[in-house]
């Protein structure tokens, strides 16, 4: 009886959730290989989510599983309420701009945009398409086949095809890939300002973790086929809760430690002999042992013995291994006495002196930039960024 | 530099003289002698030598005792491209986007009635639709055909035997177009709202028409003048053009005539397969 109810709440409540909802959604294809494993997401409406991830994470086969190119294993997919876990891809109200575009080159740039309202019979197709164009900047192209136009004009193309149908939930895989790094900054901000403009659900997949951050509101950063963290990209990078993410959302410094006692607010680690503390909200392990993180430029470098300009963390002993000035920062590499390099980003405010290789120093952080993480994960997990 | 580049000029020349010598001796001084062939006097022989009259009257005489056999040629011609075509669209399609790993060997399997003669191929044929053989006994028995009636001897079984020999030419350019064809394009038109039937279309089809146009030619050019197809499985109803320019040449001695069916025959096709580039819009896709 109660198990009835349970199920029609939650049947009322998976219908009157208005955006786009994976619950359980599993992807294991013939040869064996599980591409996406038990995955539960909301995307609400009117919101720019991006999955991220390596090659091979699971983030493309769960976009195409929302597209309806691939057909999940098991578990369901509703948008708007709709279950539309097997529905055919031109039945939902879903587009996509596909990696390298996939623009149609026996149609001119006009037929391409105009490709989807055609199919749906819908009227005035040509002031719309115009309006469409012309939003995306490319009114005078209108007449040009796709191989005619530059990379970032068929990436304005395809936006503009996919865009021009106000699908309930717009896919980008990976649209920048293809374009030289200052179009892909441009395109970024450029993108994030239509969907502000048009208000739609844009779900963005790509490897690029500054892409990411810079544009959607919401990052989940998946692996293995599992989302790993999902939070603002701030909350992301400030409070990464695996290794995985410290490592592949920027860089992480991670020193084994012993946790020596559990605070209402902090949590005492011992660090190779040294008493560093963590925020408890920055715990993220239950285990004796830890990876004490902390991001490069949270860490102070100074002279040895130098006093510091505000209470925090100190580890004294460091030889400067490694220098590379960039001009905005300073990066180091400083050889800890337990045998450890740590990485530095010293900001270049004049205010400190530049240290030299060789160089004994003396580092710290504050303790509320640290964070604890489960020692049973992989310290390197992540951070073997091939590609971008 | 500029030495260096007039050099290089020159050895470009010296390298096109093989290409441009065969076509001289294997086109240009064939066709000239086809050509002067078709303008001499018919009443000359063999034995007794040609004499150059520029006898236009040839042509005239030809197509109006020919008229038949050229419309019939045309005609079987068509119907076998076509036949070839819906049967070769398939099989093409099913090669390069289902086969998968059997798709080499389904190709091999496409080409593999070549390592056996024409002209043995085309005789199996006459021994399959043969009056007491086991199409015509099927056909009989489900009474899509009289008791006496027969295929051999008939259109039917000249234009089956010139799509059967000319499928090959048909699928090969066919696979190569539809090959080529990115597999996310046609993803992109099911995510653009169209169904199959509408991503093939719009999609899928246009998109090999390149192959379809060079399928179609490969078949049509030899299956219009082939005589052997008719010539074993067809009757003298059934007579093609390439038959008779055949016996001309051959039986009745006759060189002009049938040097100036030859010109017609050609003329006609050239002109024909320019209309349909044309109409089919590939020249860029070509």
């Amino acid at each position: 009886m109660s198990q009835v109810a349970e199920a029609a709440t939650a049947a009322g409540e998976e219908a009157s959730y208005d955006g786009l909802r994976l619950r359980g959604v599993t992807k294991t294809y013939p040869n064996g290989f599980t591409a996406v494993r038990d995955l539960d997401l909301d995307v609400p409406r009117g919101s720019f989510i991006a999955l991220l991830g390596p090659s091979g994470c699971g983030k493309t086969t769960t976009l195409r599983m929302v597209a309806g190119l691939e057909t999940p294993s098991s578990g369901a997919i509703t948008l708007a309420g709709n279950d539309i876990t097997y529905a055919k891809p031109y039945k939902r109200p879903v587009n996509t701009v596909f990696q390298n575009y996939a623009l149609f080159p026996h149609l001119d740039i006009f037929e391409n945009v105009a490709f989807g309202l055609k199919r749906r019979k819908v009227k005035d197709v040509d002031a719309q398409v115009r309006q469409m164009l012309d939003l995306v900047e490319l009114d005078s192209q209108a007449r040009k086949r796709p191989t005619q136009l530059s990379g970032g004009q068929q990436q304005r193309v395809a936006l503009a095809r996919a865009l021009i149908n106000r699908p309930e939930v717009l896919l980008l895989d990976e649209p920048l890939g293809a374009l030289d790094l200052k179009l892909r900054r441009a395109m970024q901000i450029e993108i994030k300002r239509i969907q502000v403009e048009v208000g739609l659900t844009f779900v963005h997949v790509t490897h690029d973790q500054e892409e990411a951050m810079t544009m959607a509101d919401t990052v989940a950063v998946m692996n293995a086929g599992v989302i790993e963290q999902l939070g603002a990209p701030a909350e992301l990078y400030e409070n990464p809760r695996s290794t995985f993410v410290a490592n592949f959302l920027g860089q992480s410094n991670l020193i084994e430690g012993t946790v020596v006692s559990r605070g209402s607010d902090t949590t005492s680690v011992d660090m190779h002999g040294i008493g560093v503390s963590v925020p408890a909200a920055r715990t993220h392990t239950d285990g004796d042992k830890g990876w004490i993180g902390i991001r490069p430029e949270k860490v102070l470098i100074g002279e040895e013995g130098e006093a510091l300009d505000a209470p925090g963390n100190t580890i004294p002993g460091g030889v400067v291994t490694d220098v590379s000035f960039n001009g905005v920062s300073t990066q180091y590499l400083v050889r800890m006495p337990w045998g450890q390099e740590l990485q530095v980003f010293a900001q270049n405010t004049g205010r400190t002196r530049m240290f030299r290789t060789g160089d004994r120093v003396e580092l710290s952080w504050r303790p509320e930039y640290a964070f604890l993480l489960d020692f049973s994960q992989d310290a390197s997990a992540g951070s073997q960024r091939d590609d971008d | 530099m500029a030495e260096m580049t007039r050099r290089r000029g020159r050895v470009g020349y010296l390298l096109i003289i093989p290409a441009i010598a065969w076509l001289v001796v294997f086109f240009v001084v064939p066709f000239y002698s086809l050509l002067a062939t078709s303008l001499y006097d018919p009443a000359g022989s063999d034995f007794r030598g040609y004499e150059m009259t520029y006898h236009l009257s040839n042509y005239w005489d030809a197509i109006s005792e020919f008229k038949g056999p050229l419309g019939r040629s045309l005609l079987y011609g068509a119907i076998a491209t076509l036949l070839c075509l819906v049967l070769g669209y398939v099989l093409a399609y099913a090669i390069a986007f289902k086969a998968g790993r059997w798709k080499n060997l389904m190709l091999v399997l496409v080409i593999a009635p070549f390592f056996t003669s024409f002209l043995l191929r085309t005789l199996s044929w006459k021994l399959i639709l043969a009056d007491d053989g086991p199409v015509v006994s099927v056909l009989q028995f489900v009474h899509l055909l009289g008791d006496d009636g027969r295929l051999l001897a008939t259109p039917v079984a000249v234009v089956a035997g010139l799509t059967y020999n000319f499928l090959p030419f048909m699928v090969l350019p066919l696979f190569a177009s539809l090959d080529k064809i990115d597999h996310r394009l046609v993803e992109a038109s099911s995510d653009l709202y169209g169904n199959p039937v509408v991503s093939f279309f719009k999609v899928t089809w246009p998109l090999s028409l390149p192959g379809v146009v060079s399928g179609t030619l490969l078949t049509f050019i030899p299956a219009v003048g082939d005589y052997i197809n008719q010539g074993l499985l067809g009757s003298p109803n059934q007579r093609m053009i390439g038959s008779v320019i055949q016996s001309q040449f051959v039986d009745a001695n006759n060189y002009p005539s049938a040097a100036a069916l030859s010109m017609i025959l050609m003329v006609l096709i050239v002109v024909m397969v320019l209309v349909y580039v044309r109409r089919a819009g590939t020249e860029e896709l070509l």
